[in-house]
């Protein structure tokens, strides 16, 4: 693992007037490769930790593998074949953008309300910014432990209050939409805040003299947020969105904690909440130990993840695109 | 900025890298004690009872020092774990202990364990259960895997406070005259279902399903979803069907709770009482201890099983080929798989021995369970040990339970009918068998 990088620096700094030429072509040197220099930590670690995986996972897919054996057989795309043609996969596709749609898009618009609530004149302005990332430095385990307990069948707080209002008990756990809308609330619970903090940070960024101007040209508040806020938080929620993306489409832990006991990995007796990972999971591990199936899996989530990021990116610059006020032409007037 | 500091900086970033792939590259080394002392870790699940062997080994041997990792754990988040370790060929313990349901996956590829016959295992054959021995030796019989710790000797234990108040019998004796077939456990259910005392009859369909399909397939052919060439017969044995007949009229008679078993719900239920009976292997019973509490102390007792005998889990030690201390990990699991530490490990939280020897010691011929009303659970456990039909298990054979138990429960759950329940058990079965 030794980097063959050369790092070290010129003992001391060559003294300009006896070897001009040698210090010249240093700084040279210098200018031209240091900086590729800075930016390989983050490279070399993302090759070892992020692109070999990707490639050797790549390389499982194409075997039957089973994780205890010692001898896999090359299978080509025989994995994927049968993967296409899998309905459980797919169902888990479908909980997984299911899940993904409840949560999302809520979160998100719960996250900008939230941030433009923050950005106004508030007491103890910081406290509340603090409070509301509260929920994402809980432990995501215990999050879900314990929402997996308030949806409980029979001891669970949410179906208890329900039956106080005179509505029967629901099955958090074994109906499918209820329990995409139950690890949806963790989620939310978890990342509002966050995507609201971001929000803010991007809010405070936007020139104040605009809502000014706004507000002189007879535009109420509602009005500024829809056509100043929104579009110039583009380029934010288009990040959002993508972070949501990634997060939301690999969704495990939740889901996976939601449920407890013998098999949670199916994510119910009918798979009502096993998402993409989880159904990698069960066939990478346990029960079935089929590495090479579980791979396949892998790869199709990076594939289906890349599609829906780009779908989304697409639709954000379409909806931006008639509401873009023209921001070069104001900053030049402002001070 | 000057040259000076920006190179500075870069060898500070490398560096750092190389920390990191150093560390990264070399984790998990051999974790040697520093007082010289050889320590060997024990992968478990459940409940083995091993604490106070372990303190005798240690003293007995003072270079060795034994750390326990997974008590209380559940065999479904074990079995994973323990498979990635050998797979990768790194972190599991020095001993891991493999369930029998596992145990044909394992031997499928024995080089990842000690021959235990190369460190003179042979001479121990004697010590276990014919049945048992076999179930750690290899299908050519050259290489023995594990050395076996329990099995587990069916029972049903009740909750006597619940009988009571359903106006049943609660003495142990009169319990287990209440049903000597599953029909008259059902007849049984449904008086108590009518006295309305806010439970159940019992805990989950599931659980019960597996007691009667291990039962009705010992008492037939002795095997259930594999034949014993390995060809999946879940469709057309018929002790699989008439054990989710049984265990239909169980779900239809409405007797029970549906409490997922080792659910977060399902142990709540134990600390809230809310069922009356669940099927009892004999390491179950420290399993209700730990869930119900000491609270619930006297007030669940241990009656015969309904039909006749069966037997369902039990474990073997086995030592990985990762271990670094082979001999000295040998040796820890020839003591705890003795009929001493078969012994010692049933008074401790109640696995039954496999080891003949040790179902003759009056240590467990006579021993009570305080926390079962004094039950003789010795008697109770050990009798038909000895007699135990053991039920073949196949290749694929804990996928494929996993999907025939889950169609037990998705008719529990009403969500399907007892008949397409039986439809999604063998298509999914079949569908797991080929994964």
């Amino acid at each position: 693992m030794a980097l063959q990088l050369d790092a070290r620096p010129p003992a001391r700094p060559a003294p300009r007037d006896s070897r001009p030429s040698r210090a010249g072509r240093l700084s040279r040197i210098d200018a031209k490769y240091s900086p590729y220099l800075y930016i390989a930590p983050f490279f070399v670690i993302f090759a070892i930790f992020g692109a070999w995986p990707l490639a050797y996972t790549f390389w499982v897919s194409l075997h039957d593998w089973d994780l205890l054996g010692s001898n896999p057989t090359f299978v080509g795309a025989d994995n994927y074949t049968r993967l296409l043609a899998d309905s459980d996969f797919w169902h888990s596709v479908v909980n997984t953008l299911g899940i993904f749609v409840i949560s999302t898009l809520p979160q998100l618009l719960a996250a900008l309300w939230l941030a433009n609530l923050l950005n106004r004149q508030l007491r103890m302005r910081t406290g509340w910014r603090m409070a509301v990332l509260v929920p994402n430095v809980t432990s995501t385990a215990a999050v879900a432990i314990v929402f997996g307990v308030l949806f409980g069948r029979e001891f669970g707080m949410v179906n208890w209050l329900l039956d106080l209002i005179g509505v029967d008990g629901i099955e958090w756990k074994s109906n499918r939409f209820a329990s995409w809308v139950a690890i949806s609330t963790m989620v939310d619970w978890r990342w509002t805040g966050y995507n609201a903090l971001i929000f803010l940070a991007a809010m405070q960024a936007i020139p104040r003299d605009l809502y000014e101007a706004a507000a002189i040209d007879g535009a109420n508040r509602a009005r500024q947020f829809w056509t100043i806020t929104v579009p110039l938080l583009k380029p934010t929620i288009i990040f959002c969105v993508i972070i949501s993306t990634i997060g939301g489409l690999q969704l495990f832990t939740e889901p996976r904690l939601f449920h407890s006991g013998t098999n949670a990995i199916r994510g119910g007796p009918l798979r009502e909440s096993q998402t993409m990972t989880m159904y990698m999971f069960e066939n990478a591990f346990a029960p079935y130990y089929n590495f090479g199936y579980g791979s396949a899996v892998a790869w199709l989530l990076f594939a289906l993840i890349a599609i829906v990021a780009a779908i989304n990116v697409l639709i954000i610059r379409r909806l931006g695109a008639g509401a873009r006020p023209d921001t070069g032409k104001r900053k030049g007037g402002s001070r | 900025m000057g040259t000076f500091p920006r190179h500075r900086l870069a060898a500070v970033a490398l560096a750092a890298t190389g920390v990191l792939l150093v560390t990264s590259g070399c984790g998990g080394g051999d974790e040697a004690a520093g007082d010289g002392k050889i320590t060997l870790t024990v992968d478990v699940f459940g409940q083995f009872g091993y604490e106070q062997l372990y303190q005798q080994y240690m003293d007995a041997n003072p270079n060795i020092k034994i750390v326990e990792r997974g008590t209380g754990g559940n065999l479904d988040e074990y079995s994973p774990k323990l498979t990635q370790w050998l797979a990768a060929g790194k972190g599991a313990g020095d001993v891991v202990a493999i369930e029998e349901g596992l145990m044909v996956e394992y031997k499928a590829n024995p080089d990842n364990f000690v021959n235990l016959l190369d460190h003179g295992a042979a001479d121990l054959k004697g010590n276990f259960l014919e049945w048992k021995w076999n179930q750690g030796l290899t299908a050519d019989g050259q290489k023995l895997i594990g050395l076996g710790t329990d099995v587990g000797g069916m029972a049903m234990c009740y909750r006597t406070d619940l009988f009571e108040k359903a106006g049943l019998p609660t003495d142990r004796e009169q319990v287990s005259a209440l049903w000597p077939t599953w029909e008259d456990y059902i007849a049984t259910g449904e008086k108590f279902k009518a006295a309305n005392t806010g439970a159940s009859f019992l805990d989950a369909a599931t659980n019960t399903f597996n007691t009667i399909v291990l039962q009705t397939a010992g008492n037939a052919q002795g095997y259930h979803y594999y034949d014993t060439s390995d060809n999946l017969v879940v469709d057309t044995n018929p002790a699989v069907k008439q054990a989710w007949d049984i265990t239909m009229n169980i779900v239809n008679a409405g007797l029970s709770g549906k409490y997922g078993s080792w659910s977060e719900e399902w142990v709540s239920a134990f600390k809230q009482a809310k069922f009356a009976t669940i099927a009892c292997p004999a390491w179950m019973t420290g399993v209700i201890e730990g869930n119900a509490g000491p609270e619930a102390k006297g007030k669940w007792d241990i009656a015969r099983v309904p039909g006749n005998g069966g037997n369902w889990g039990g474990s073997h030690l086995a030592v990985p080929q990762q271990s670094k201390h082979q001999d000295e990990a040998v040796k820890l699991v020839k003591f705890l798989t003795s009929a001493e530490g078969h012994i010692g490990a049933f008074k401790a939280k109640g696995p039954l021995p496999s080891s003949p020897q040790a179902l003759d010691d009056p240590a467990i011929t006579e021993a009570t369970n305080a926390y079962f009303s004094d039950a003789p659970v010795g008697k109770i456990f050990g009798e038909g040990a000895k007699t135990l039909k053991p039920v073949y298990m196949g290749p694929k054979n804990q996928a494929v339970r996993t999907e025939v138990e889950n169609a037990v429960r998705t008719v529990e759950l009403g969500q399907r009918s007892p008949d397409q329940g039986w439809q999604d058990a063998i298509n999914n079965a079949k569908k797991a068998a080929a994964k």
